[in-house]
C-alpha cells in the first residue's frame, strides 16, 4: 500500500511555560511507494520515531495529513488503521507463551472477523513459520534471546495482515553479528509478505544495506529521499553527505580560484568554468590514491590494515576536522613509517557544498 | 576466599544478635510456655508439661469468639480494601493532572494516629443522647432509623470496625499499586492498542498480570496484617473488647497477659501459638496460589 505524508506537521507544547512549541515534525512531504522496505534515517532527536508514530496513530498529527493509498487516515484511531508496529524494546508480553503473543492481536478481531482457536493457532503458526520461530511456540519471551525475541515481535506484528508494517529502531538491541543477521532478516520477511515497511534507524549502515529507499530527515526536516546508492552519491546538502558512508566523508575548507579547486595550498582538481568562491570540499574516503606525484600534499598518521580493509590516517591544514581517513587497498604496500604522504584524487568521489548554506554545487571537476 | 568467609559472619552479626535475642529466642521461650501447665512468671515455675493450655484456650468462648471475630474481620477487609486500592489506584494513574494532590490526600491516613482516626470514627457512628452521629443523620435522610453502630448490634460494629480496618489499610496500598501501575512499560499499552485491544481486555490480560506480583504481596501482607489487628478494635470500643464481643487473637493474647483478670502467660503463649499457625497456613496457601497466577 502506498503511504503519503502531505505536509505532515507535529508540534509538542514546549515544557518550560512562554517558549514556542517545539516543532518534532515540519512540514514532511513524503510519498513511500506499494510494496517498499524504506529506512527512515536521522540522527537521534531528529523526529524520525515522531514519524512512525504518526503514520501508526499513537500521536496525532498537528497539521498535515496522511494518507493509505487513497483513504485519508489522520483522524482513525491506531486500532483501526490496520498496521503492524515492532518496537525497540519488542515490548512482548513477559507473561505469555511465544504462541499466545502472536494470537494476541487476532484475539482482539470482532464480528464477522473473529476466528475460532483453531484458525487463530493456524495463522499464529503460518506468522511464527514465516520468521522460523515455529520451534519456540512454548516458550515464554525471557526464555528467548533478542533476536528470537525480535522475531516474535515482527511476527506478532505481521499476524494480523497489516497494511503497513512499522519498525522502530528494530535492530539497535541486538549484538552486531546478530544485528547483519537480523537485518537480511527482516529484508527477507519483507521481501516474502510484500508489505510496505517502514524501519527507524540512526544506523545509516543499516539503512543502507537493505532499503529499497532511504528517508534522511534532521531537525523535523526532510532532507533527501531516494534509492541508498543514489543519495550516497549524489547528496543534496552537507549534512546528508556527512551522515551517510562509513568511514565518513572527509570535509576541506576549499576555494575555486581561476578554474582550480584548491584545499589549502594544493590544487587539487579542474573546475573548469566555475566562479571563483569559497566552497566545502568534501571527498570519499575511497576518492584517495596513494601516489607519490599526487597533489593533495598532507602529513601521515597511521596506516591501519583490518582485514581486507586499508585505511591510511592522515591530517591535512584545510581539513574540517582533526584527521582524514582514506580507503585504498594499495596502501598495503606504503611505507608507514614516513611523514608525509601524497593523494591522488578521484573527481566523481568530491562533491562541493556551498559555504553559505551548505546545499550541493553540481558541477564537472576534473 | 574461604579465608574471608569470616569477615562475612562477623558483618552478618549485628543483625543475628538483634534477631536472636528479640525474635527467636522469644519465639522459642513463647513455644515453652504454650506447653507449661500453670506457669507462673514472678516464681518462673510450673505445675507440669501437657496440652491442658491449648484445651482451655480453645474451650474459652471468649477466645472463639475472638477467632470469629478475627476471620470475619479478615475474610472482609483483605479483597475489599486491596480491590478498592486497586480501582483508586487505576483512578490515580489515569489522570495527568492533580495526580500528586489526590495521591497526597489518600496518602494521609497513613501517618494519621489509628487511635485519633478511632476516635473520628466514633464520633461519625456513635449514637449518643446529644446527637445520632453523622453516619445515622445521612441514614436518616433516606428514612432509615437510626443504628447504634458502637454500643448495637453485633453486625453494625462488625460492619463499623471493618470500614475503619479497610480505611486505615488502604493508603499503603494505594501507595504500592500506584507505583506498580507506573512501573509497566508504556510500549506494552502502545503495543496492545495498536493491536485494537480493548481497554478492558487491556487491564486484564496486559495491566493485571504485570502488577501480579504486587498484588499478591499486598494480600499476603493484608491478610497478616489483618490476622494481627488489635489496636483498631481497641481504638472504637475501648479496651474491654470482651464485653464488646468485638476482640480479636491479638487482643485475647494481650488481655491474657495483662488485661483485667489476665496474668495467665501459658494461655497467652498457647493463644499467640494457635495465631502463629493459623498464619503460616494462609501465608503457605497464598504462596501456593500465587506460584500458579503469578507469572515472574
Amino acid at each position: 500500500m502506498k503511504i503519503t505524508l502531505d505536509h505532515l506537521t507535529k508540534r509538542f507544547p514546549n515544557r518550560a511555560k512562554n517558549k514556542p512549541d517545539v516543532i518534532a515534525v515540519n512540514d514532511f512531504v513524503v510519498e513511500i511507494p506499494d510494496g517498499k522496505l524504506v529506512g527512515l534515517l536521522g540522527p537521534s532527536g531528529c523526529g524520525k520515531s515522531t514519524v512512525l508514530n504518526l503514520i501508526c496513530g499513537l500521536l496525532k498529527a498537528s497539521d498535515g495529513r496522511i494518507f493509505f493509498d487513497e483513504d485519508d487516515v489522520t483522524n482513525i484511531p491506531a486500532e483501526y488503521r490496520g498496521v503492524g508496529i515492532v518496537f525497540q524494546n519488542y515490548a512482548l508480553y513477559p507473561h505469555l507463551t511465544v504462541e499466545k503473543n502472536i494470537m494476541f492481536p487476532l484475539e482482539n478481531f470482532k464480528g464477522k472477523d473473529k476466528l475460532t482457536r483453531e484458525e487463530m493457532k493456524k495463522r499464529a503458526l503460518e506468522a511464527a513459520k514465516l520468521v522460523q520461530i515455529d520451534q519456540l511456540m512454548d516458550r515464554k519471551p525471557a526464555e528467548l534471546s533478542g533476536g528470537q525475541q525480535q522475531r516474535v515481535a515482527i511476527a506478532r506484528a505481521l499476524v494480523k495482515q497489516p497494511r503497513v508494517l512499522l519498525m522502530d529502531e528494530p535492530l539497535s538491541n541486538l549484538d552486531a553479528r546478530l544485528r547483519l543477521q537480523t537485518r537480511e532478516e527482516i529484508r527477507r520477511i519483507q521481501r516474502e509478505t510484500r508489505i510496505t515497511t517502514i524501519f527507524v534507524t540512526h544506523d545509516q549502515e543499516e539503512a543502507m544495506s537493505i532499503s529499497d529507499l532511504i528517508v534522511v530527515m534532521k531537525d523535523g526536516v526532510l532532507q533527501q529521499i531516494g534509492k541508498p546508492q543514489q543519495v550516497y552519491d549524489d547528496p543534496v546538502n552537507l549534512f546528508v553527505a556527512k551522515f551517510l558512508g562509513t568511514p565518513p566523508v572527509n570535509v576541506f575548507h576549499g576555494c575555486i580560484r581561476a578554474g582550480k579547486l584548491y584545499v589549502g595550498e594544493d590544487a587539487i582538481l579542474l573546475a573548469p568554468g566555475m566562479a571563483d568562491q569559497e566552497v566545502w570540499c568534501a571527498i570519499r574516503p575511497e576518492g584517495f590514491t596513494v601516489d607519490a606525484a599526487g597533489p593533495l600534499r598532507c602529513g601521515l598518521s597511521a596506516v591501519e590494515i583490518m582485514g581486507r580493509d586499508v585505511s591510511v590516517v592522515a591530517t591535512h591544514p584545510a581539513l574540517d576536522s582533526v584527521q582524514l581517513r582514506a580507503i585504498d587497498p594499495d596502501a598495503r604496500r606504503m611505507d608507514d613509517e614516513a611523514d608525509a604522504v601524497r593523494f591522488a584524487i578521484d573527481p566523481e568521489k568530491v562533491l562541493l557544498f556551498s559555504k553559505a548554506d551548505e546545499t550541493r554545487i553540481r558541477c564537472e571537476l576534473k | 576466599m574461604e579465608n574471608r568467609s569470616w569477615k562475612g559472619w562477623l558483618y552478618l552479626l549485628p543483625a543475628f544478635l538483634f534477631l536472636g535475642v528479640f525474635m527467636v529466642y522469644p519465639l522459642i521461650d513463647v513455644f515453652i510456655y504454650s506447653f507449661e501447665e500453670g506457669y507462673n512468671s514472678a516464681s518462673q515455675t510450673a505445675y507440669g508439661v501437657g496440652l491442658y493450655n491449648y484445651e482451655y484456650v480453645l474451650r474459652d468462648p471468649y477466645f472463639l469468639q475472638a477467632v470469629k471475630n478475627t476471620f470475619i474481620l479478615v475474610a472482609i477487609t483483605v479483597p475489599l480494601s486491596t480491590l478498592l486500592a486497586l480501582g483508586i489506584s487505576l483512578g490515580i494513574s489515569s489522570i495527568p493532572k492533580l495526580k500528586e494532590l489526590f495521591q497526597t490526600i489518600f496518602f494521609l491516613p497513613y501517618v494519621t494516629n489509628t487511635l485519633a482516626v478511632g476516635l473520628v470514627f466514633m464520633y461519625l457512628f456513635d449514637l449518643t443522647d446529644v446527637t445520632p452521629g453523622l453516619i445515622n443523620v445521612i441514614l436518616g435522610l433516606f428514612g432509615m432509623t437510626p443504628i447504634d453502630f458502637i454500643d448495637g448490634p453485633y453486625w453494625a460494629r462488625m460492619l463499623v470496625l471493618c470500614l475503619y480496618t479497610v480505611w486505615i489499610v488502604l493508603p499503603f496500598k494505594i501507595l504500592v499499586f500506584t507505583s506498580a501501575l507506573a512501573s509497566v512499560d508504556e510500549t506494552y499499552y502502545k503495543a496492545a492498542r495498536v493491536d485494537g485491544t480493548t481497554p478492558g481486555r487491556i487491564f486484564r490480560k496486559v495491566t493485571l498480570p504485570m502488577i501480579s506480583p504486587t498484588m499478591f504481596y499486598l494480600v499476603i501482607t493484608g491478610f497478616i496484617g489483618a490476622f494481627k489487628a488489635y489496636s483498631d478494635a481497641v481504638a472504637l470500643f475501648g479496651e474491654n473488647l470482651n464485653v464488646a464481643e468485638m476482640n480479636t487473637i491479638v487482643g485475647y493474647v494481650y488481655d491474657m497477659l495483662y488485661g483485667e483478670g489476665g496474668g495467665y502467660p501459658s494461655f497467652a503463649s498457647a493463644a499467640a501459638i494457635i495465631l502463629f499457625v493459623i498464619v503460616l497456613t494462609i501465608t503457605c496457601i497464598n504462596l501456593l496460589v500465587s506460584k500458579k497466577h503469578v507469572h515472574y
